[in-house]
C-alpha cells in the first residue's frame, strides 16, 4: 500500500467511513473528526510510519504541519517519511 | 432537612453482573474468589482475587468509548445504567441541572497506568496513546456517568482508599438531605486486578494466598476484588410523588479520622464513626439488627472492629449480627462500601442476612455473631455499613427499612 492509501485507511477508520469516502479534498471537519479524533489519528499515523509529527494541539495553525485537508496531511507525511530515510 | 431514600441499585462484581445475581450469590454464600487471570500473574506471590469474569466490553461500548474507558469506568457505567434504569429516572431540565454524581475510587485507571508504564519502560516505546490521561484520571468514571445520563449538578470523585465509596455516599446523602440536589448518583468502583495493582498490595504482606476468612481464628489476610456498585439516592418526597419503588432509607452517617497511623486501624476512630452515624440518624444502638463489617480478614482490622462494636453497643453487641461479604466478593478497595451496601439493602428489604463465608474457627477476640457460612433469615429495621480506610479515615452509613 502507498503512503497515501495507508494514511487514508487510518483517517477512514477514525471517521468510521469507507476509505473510498475519504477524498484528497476532504477536510477533517467534513469527515466529522473532532480535536480528540485528530490527536488520535496523529498518534495512529506516527505508530504506522514510525515518525514524529510536529503537531501541537494547543495551536494547530502554528504547527509546522498542514492539516487543512487530507491531501495536505498526506503530503506532510510523505515529506516526514522521506526525511527519515 | 429532607429524608433520603434509595430508589435504584446496580452492580458488577465477582459474584454477578447485576444486583439480582449478586444477591442470589450472597444468599447462597457463594465464593467469587478464584485464580487470577492476567498477563504475568505467574510472577506474583498472590494469585487469587475476586475477578469479574465474562465481562465483554466489546459490544457494550463503541470503539471511541473503548479508547476512553478504563475497566473501572466500564464497571461504573454498567452499574450506573442498572441503577438508573431501576429508578426509572430520566434527567432533563431542572432535575438534570441539580442532580449530580459522587463516586469513590482509590486507584482510578490502574490498568491504564500499568499498561502504559509497561509500554514505555519494558517495551521501550516512546509514544503513548493520546487518551492515557483522560482514561486513567480518578474522576473519569464520574464524568462519563454525568455525560451518559445528563447529570449537570455537583459531580466529583472521592478518594479515601478503602472508605472511598462510603465517603462518596455520605456526601451524596448530605447533598440530598440538605436540599442541594433532588437526586444524586453515588457509589464507587475499583479495578486493580492487574500485575502492578496486585504487586503493590503484595508488598504490604497483608494478602492471603488462599482465602478471605474474616473473623475466623485461622484467617491469614485480605483478598482483592474488583467491580462497581452504584445507587440512586433520591429525596423522599420526590420519590413518593413519582411513585418510585423505595429500596430503603439512608438515615445518617458519620466520618471520623483516627489521626494516629497510616495503616493500623484505631478502635476509637471506628467506634466514634459508628456511634456518630447512629446519633446523626437519631437512632439508638439497640435499634441496630445488622452491621455490614469492614471485615477485611486481616488480624489488625477484625480484632479492632469487633472491639469497637463491643464498645459502641455494649450488651447489645451480642444480640446483633455482623458479617463480612468480602469473604465472597473480595475487597473492592475504593468500591467496596458500594457493593457491600447491597447486603444492607437485602437485610432490610428481604430479611436475609448475607453470611461471612470461609469461617472455620472461632476467635475469642471476634466473639460476635458473624453469621458464619450460611445466610440467615431475620427481620431487621436498622443496619450499619462500616468502612475503615488506610490513613485512619472512617465512614459509616446508617440505613433504615421503609
Amino acid at each position: 500500500m502507498s503512503i497515501s492509501d495507508r494514511v487514508i485507511a487510518i483517517i477512514a477508520e477514525q471517521a468510521v467511513l469507507e476509505p473510498s469516502d475519504v477524498t484528497p479534498e476532504s477536510t477533517l471537519e467534513d469527515l466529522g473528526i473532532d480535536s480528540l479524533g485528530l490527536v488520535e489519528s496523529i498518534f495512529a499515523i506516527e505508530e504506522e510510519f514510525d515518525i514524529s509529527i510536529p503537531f501541537n494541539a494547543n495551536e494547530p495553525e502554528a504547527s509546522d504541519f498542514d492539516i487543512s485537508n487530507v491531501a495536505a496531511i498526506i503530503a506532510g507525511i510523505e515529506k516526514l517519511v522521506a526525511e527519515k530515510v | 432537612m429532607k429524608r433520603v431514600v434509595i430508589t435504584g441499585a446496580g452492580t458488577i462484581n465477582a459474584l454477578g453482573h447485576s444486583v439480582p445475581d449478586t444477591l442470589e450469590a450472597m444468599r447462597e454464600g457463594r465464593c467469587g474468589i478464584s485464580e487470577l487471570e492476567f498477563r504475568d500473574v505467574e510472577r506474583l506471590a498472590i494469585k487469587i482475587g475476586g475477578q469479574v469474569r465474562g465481562f465483554e466490553a466489546e459490544g457494550r461500548f463503541n470503539r471511541q468509548q473503548m479508547s476512553l474507558y478504563d475497566r473501572f469506568t466500564q464497571f461504573t457505567l454498567t452499574a450506573a445504567k442498572e441503577a438508573i434504569d431501576q429508578a426509572g429516572l430520566a434527567f432533563h431540565g431542572d432535575l438534570a441541572a441539580r442532580s449530580g454524581v459522587v463516586l469513590g475510587t482509590a486507584g482510578g485507571g490502574v490498568s491504564t497506568w500499568d499498561d502504559n508504564y509497561r509500554s514505555v519502560y519494558e517495551d521501550g516505546k516512546n509514544r503513548v496513546h493520546p487518551f492515557v490521561v483522560p482514561k486513567l484520571m480518578n474522576n473519569a468514571a464520574a464524568s462519563h456517568v454525568s455525560m451518559e445520563h445528563n447529570l449537570k449538578g455537583p459531580s466529583f470523585t472521592v478518594s479515601t482508599a478503602c472508605a472511598s465509596s462510603n465517603h462518596a455516599m455520605a456526601l451524596a446523602f448530605q447533598m440530598v438531605r440538605s436540599g442541594a440536589a433532588p437526586v444524586m448518583i453515588t457509589g464507587g468502583s475499583e479495578s486493580m486486578l492487574c500485575f502492578g495493582g496486585v504487586k503493590a498490595w503484595e508488598g504490604l504482606r497483608v494478602m492471603s494466598k488462599d482465602a478471605c476468612r474474616p473473623f475466623s481464628a485461622n484467617r491469614n489476610g485480605m483478598v482483592q476484588g474488583e467491580g462497581a456498585g452504584v445507587f440512586v439516592f433520591e429525596e423522599y418526597e420526590h420519590a413518593r410523588a413519582r411513585g418510585a419503588e423505595i429500596l430503603c432509607e439512608v438515615a445518617g452517617f458519620a466520618m471520623t479520622s483516627d489521626a494516629s497511623d497510616i495503616v493500623m486501624p484505631s478502635k476509637q476512630g471506628a467506634a466514634r464513626a459508628m456511634a456518630g452515624a447512629l446519633k446523626d440518624a437519631g437512632l439508638n444502638a439497640s435499634d441496630v439488627g445488622y452491621i455490614n463489617a469492614h471485615g477485611t480478614g486481616t488480624a489488625a482490622n477484625d480484632k479492632t472492629e469487633c472491639a469497637a462494636v463491643a464498645d459502641v453497643f455494649g450488651p447489645h453487641a451480642d444480640e446483633l449480627m455482623i458479617s463480612s461479604t468480602k469473604s465472597m466478593h473480595g475487597h473492592l478497595i475504593g468500591g467496596t462500601g458500594a457493593v457491600e451496601l447491597l447486603a444492607c439493602i437485602m437485610a432490610l428489604r428481604d430479611g436475609i442476612i448475607a453470611p461471612t463465608i470461609g469461617y472455620e474457627e472461632p476467635d475469642p477476640e471476634c466473639a460476635l455473631d458473624v453469621v458464619p457460612n450460611e445466610a440467615r433469615e431475620a427481620k431487621v429495621d436498622v443496619v450499619l455499613s462500616n468502612a475503615f480506610a488506610f490513613g485512619g479515615l472512617n465512614a459509616v452509613l446508617a440505613l433504615k427499612r421503609i
